[in-house]
């Protein structure tokens, strides 16, 4: 190897304008899985955040411990926007086998660095390279080879962040908070640091075009992913029993719980709140969890597309036996095995309608880390208060990505138990009541929990046909009417979900659907097409299934609607189009289902182009053009 | 062929109430719908009159089924218990979560051979190896009732359907397997022989942690006749007792006075006491090497058999394993589940 690819950089034009762009960029950093780049990568991340620059942080990941190819992307927005964006400003190339392909996505202009082996240099000529001898900075720091691959990702963030100009102190906040104080892997890693600042000060240009320079947006915010937002939600919703089977993008949240509930749930008498237990399929899981949510307990599961395959038995006998219990899906890619390591939008069809029969369960849909926490709590007292399985729909982006946010607030409200008649009131009752009597008028009957000391107290629980005194039966009549009662439930329970988020604006003409993590790419378009285009767009963010008025009343009020979501048939824009009936021809879709999050620009061009050609249908694709098809809807 | 069950000295008369002030009539459920005959029934009754003799009030227990015609029965006995007929060979999850969410109850499960050694043999295994408290019995009669007697897989290697077809697979053996995934409480019984099974269901009901009772429980319309290995007749002539059961109730005054080295005592969970005599040999129920050996034999002689097959009851139960608050976790208040607005506050300092 020439000593001038091992030594020194390589610069071999200078950067192109003068002007520096400050708190606004993309870095990319491309690397083989299993090297324990996520720590570094969650250092330079959280460096940014402590500078006051809004930031956030995608772990695009292969579905294997160690060899295949995995990127992380950082962006920092001073105006808050932290989608994904598909345009890249800095690549730190480490990885040999997707180097080339790294490279020749970049946008003209991007900055490279890229490990001096592999020669990335001379790819193309509108991008500026740096080439860094990673392995002689890193062999310089220690003799151990496997620590000197770990400290080789902590050196790319100390170059990364000497081009920024992020305060070294701040990356050393940053690198104590990673390592929870651990001196022993402080220090190494601090050394790592200055390796990389002292090899970018002496030999990369004095120029710097990207800057991050200290603001004032992140100030008594947090950074947290979703799935630790639900579990710290779930504990203080009053959660007692937690089954659960591993499968990514889901394991964290019930892991994060673990850690949670011993740390805060263990009463005075040094005896657990809570019982945990890892099941050993995610049928069992959810069986535990009904049975759980029968004898009173606040439950809950956690899981991904597949687990919801196979709880899809229960589930109906959770709807028609009406037993409570909360189910956490983590989407990812399907169908069957899918991108098990990317993010998706796709089970709503799955989940709204599981199992066989009439069925129509209850979902709850969070789009940020707050409202994972806010929903949590909130699934749990649903459950009770509707005596069925609860769903919340997350997805692996929101999950397992590091999200800012402003801290949760205190549950201050009082748990919901539901309708649960003890001993006492069925002696007032005279021991008169039936398990399935809607005495109330809402579908939702009362119930007793096994164990309560009366003699009226029991009823018998089956997945078969039964009357309103929990009887067997299979007369029509009696069938009939558990079901249309049933359905009754759901139509209660509109009153009860979170309600959408609706921006509505006066003066425009169309307006959009989205729900989940497309949230923030769909805010970032609505600016784009204010500021860039001066189009104007109404806003509705679904929060919940059962759909609400809410959503016709959207679609009347405007010429055309875009349901934006991250699957390819649109799924949620089907179930829009079966609730809003004659009006229908109002809506168009706008799908992005590449295993990636969802970016703003897309929907942008996307939108134009539609209003402009009149396509219904566009499916988003990879490449900065985005690719449409029309399919055959009215 | 001997007794199977042991006679004690100064035993009392069956008493018109139980020491709670129920009578038996208490412990009946709803009237059963299985053909008449039907071993399930005959099962149901021994429960019936175990659960009074063991003074359990009904309202404290939760029964559990999966699907099948031994499945139906939780209708028929315990009228006061909840009950939860649930999905095919999936009753120990629910049975857990119940556990989990009140461990103060008393559960009892009946499931079949299709439920538990077909469809449900995964669930059945896990709940083994947790050692839920639970009393888990298997209805086994060795075809599929419901669906018009298909071969189960506890069907005998041979054993012919009514129709003629062989079985020429080797049948599961859920005692064995219990055993071997290292149950606390393993036994065998007829529906055939009520004083054995009651004497059986009052052990169980003593005993902390699962008791697997596997209990041949002929199907009257569908495996009864020539050819059958389940059927009453076949049943009465191949049961080889392992000993004579012997029950003692925790309170009662009963000197026992028997030939040294003849009578094996254990001490159960609540205090009550199993007395097992000596038949032809010396077998010791803490013993899982003769416990397989001897089931393993019995499959070979085409034996059916019965008696306490594997004990341990000083074996951990899952729920004491969990470290939980002793009041039942469905039971907690707010106050002593939702955690202080401080514990909030430092986890999101820890998160800035």
């Amino acid at each position: 190897m020439p000593d001038s690819m091992t030594a020194t950089a390589v610069l071999d034009e200078p950067l192109t304008g003068a002007a520096s762009i400050v708190n606004d960029c993309t870095i990319h950093v491309a690397t083989v899985n299993g090297s324990g780049s996520m720590s570094s990568n969650s250092v330079l991340m959280r460096s940014i955040f402590q500078m006051g620059v809004p930031v956030s942080g995608k772990n695009m990941f292969p579905s294997n411990i160690a060899g295949l190819p995995t990127w992380f992307t950082i962006r920092a927005n001073k105006d808050g926007w932290i989608a994904r964006k598909k345009e890249v400003d800095i690549m730190v190339c480490m990885n040999a086998s997707t180097a080339r392909e790294d490279v020749e996505a970049l946008q003209p202009g991007a900055v490279c660095i890229y490990d001096a082996p592999l020669a990335c240099k001379g790819i193309r000529e509108d991008v500026t390279f740096f080439a860094v001898p990673f392995a002689k900075l890193a062999g310089e720091l220690s003799q151990d080879s496997r620590l000197r691959k770990l400290l080789t990702n902590m050196i790319y963030v100390g170059i990364v962040a000497e081009r920024l100009g992020i305060d070294r102190d701040e990356i050393i906040n940053a690198i104590g908070k990673q390592f929870k104080g651990k001196k022993k892997a402080i220090d190494p890693n601090v050394a790592a640091i200055d390796k990389g600042i002292e090899y970018a000060r002496e030999n990369l240009p004095k120029q710097h075009h990207w800057r991050i320079e200290r603001m004032n947006a992140t100030a008594g915010k947090i950074i947290i992913d979703g799935n630790a937002a639900a579990a710290i939600g779930a504990m203080f919703g009053g959660c007692t029993v937690v089954t659960w089977y591993p499968i990514t993008p889901s394991s964290s949240l019930c892991e994060s719980l673990i850690d949670y509930m011993k740390e805060y749930r263990i009463g005075p008498d040094g005896k657990a709140t809570f019982a945990i237990v890892q099941a050993e399929d995610e049928l069992a899981a959810m069986g535990m969890v009904l049975g759980a949510g029968w004898a009173g307990a606040r439950s809950l599961t956690s899981t991904s597309g597949p687990g919801i395959s196979l709880m899809a038995e229960f589930a109906g006998l959770g709807y028609f036996a009406e037993l409570p219990g909360v189910i956490w899906d983590i989407q990812r890619v399907g169908p069957s095995t899918g991108l098990p390591t990317r993010t998706a939008q796709g089970d709503i069809f799955e989940v709204y309608y599981l199992s066989h029969g009439d069925t129509q369960h209850i979902a709850l849909i969070p789009a940020s880390v707050a409202e994972c926490f806010e929903f949590a709590g909130e699934a749990l007292d649903l459950a009770e208060m509707f005596q069925t399985p609860i769903f919340v729909l997350s997805d692996l982006d929101l999950g397992m990505n590091n999200w800012m946010s402003d801290p949760f607030v205190y549950p201050t409200k009082p748990y919901r138990r539901g309708k649960v008649l003890d001993a006492k009131q069925l002696e007032e009752l005279g021991g008169k009541w039936g398990r399935y009597l809607d005495v109330d008028g809402d579908g939702i009957p009362f119930r007793t929990l096994p164990g309560t000391d009366h003699p009226m107290a029991s009823y018998f629980t089956r997945g078969s046909g039964h009357d309103a005194h929990a009887r067997y039966s299979e007369k029509p009549s009696d069938y009939k009417a558990t079901v249309d009662r049933l359905a009754k439930k759901h139509e209660t329970a509109k009153q009860f979900v979170p309600p959408p988020v609706i921006d509505r604006r006066a003066d425009a003409k169309v307006g959009f659907i989205a729900y989940g993590t497309t949230d923030v790419a769909l805010e970032e378009a609505r600016h784009q097409l204010r500021s860039e285009h001066g189009v104007e767009t109404s806003y509705l963010r679904l929060r919940a299934l059962p759909l609400t008025a809410d959503v016709k009343a959207f679609v009347e009020a405007h010429e055309r609607v875009y349901v934006v979501e991250q699957n390819r048939d649109g799924q949620m824009g089907d179930l829009i189009r079966l609730d809003v009936g004659d009006i229908q021809h109002k809506l168009r879709k706008i799908l992005h289902y590449t295993g990636l999050p969802c970016d703003a620009r897309s929907i942008t061009d996307s939108l134009l182009q539609m209003e402009n050609d009149g396509t219904r249908v566009v499916r988003i694709g990879l490449g900065a053009e985005a690719t449409t098809q029309t399919i055959g809807e009215d | 062929m001997a007794e199977s069950t042991l006679k004690l000295p100064n035993e009392a008369a069956v008493p018109k109430e139980n020491r709670i002030g129920l009578k038996a009539l208490d412990y009946q459920g709803g009237k059963s719908t299985l053909c008449a005959g039907c071993g399930h029934d005959a099962v149901s009754n021994q429960i019936v009159r175990a659960f009074y003799e063991m003074n359990v009030k009904p309202e404290k227990v939760a029964k559990f089924s999966g699907i099948g015609c031994s499945s139906k029965t939780p209708a028929y006995f315990l009228g006061r218990a909840h009950g939860f007929n649930s999905v095919h060979g999936r009753m120990p999850a629910v049975a857990t979560g119940a556990m989990l969410a009140n461990h103060h109850l008393i559960s009892i499960g009946v499931s079949g051979d299709g439920d538990t050694a077909s469809i449900g043999l995964g669930q059945f295994m896990h709940l083994v190896r947790r050692n839920i408290p639970l009393i888990y019995i298997i209805e086994n009669n060795g075809v599929y009732g419901l669906t018009k007697g298909q071969f189960s897989a506890t069907a005998d290697e041979g054993s012919k359907l009514k129709t003629g077809v062989v079985n020429d697979l080797p049948p599961m053996d859920l005692c064995a397997l219990a055993v071997e995934l290292g149950c606390g409480f393993v036994a065998r019984g007829y529906a055939g022989d009520p004083k054995q099974m009651v004497n059986i269901l009052k052990a169980a009901v003593a005993h902390d942690g699962l008791a697997v009772i596997d209990v041949i429980s002929p199907c009257v319309t569908f495996n009864n006749h020539d050819g059958s290995t389940k059927g009453y007749a076949y049943s009465k002539e191949h049961d080889e007792l392992l000993h004579q059961i012997g029950f003692v109730q925790s309170y009662e005054q009963i000197e026992i006075d028997y030939e040294p080295g003849t009578v094996r005592e254990v001490t159960l969970h609540d205090g009550s006491r199993l007395l097992l005599k000596k038949l032809e040999e010396d077998y010791d129920p803490s013993n899982a090497v003769q416990a397989l050996q001897r089931s393993h034999k019995a499959i070979e002689d085409g034996a059916m058999l019965t008696g306490l097959i594997y004990l341990r009851p000083e074996k951990k139960s899952f729920i004491s394993l969990l470290n939980m608050s002793d009041k039942p976790l469905w039971s907690l208040t707010e106050a002593e589940t939702r955690p202080p607005k401080e514990a909030l506050d430092q986890i999101m300092r820890e998160l800035m």
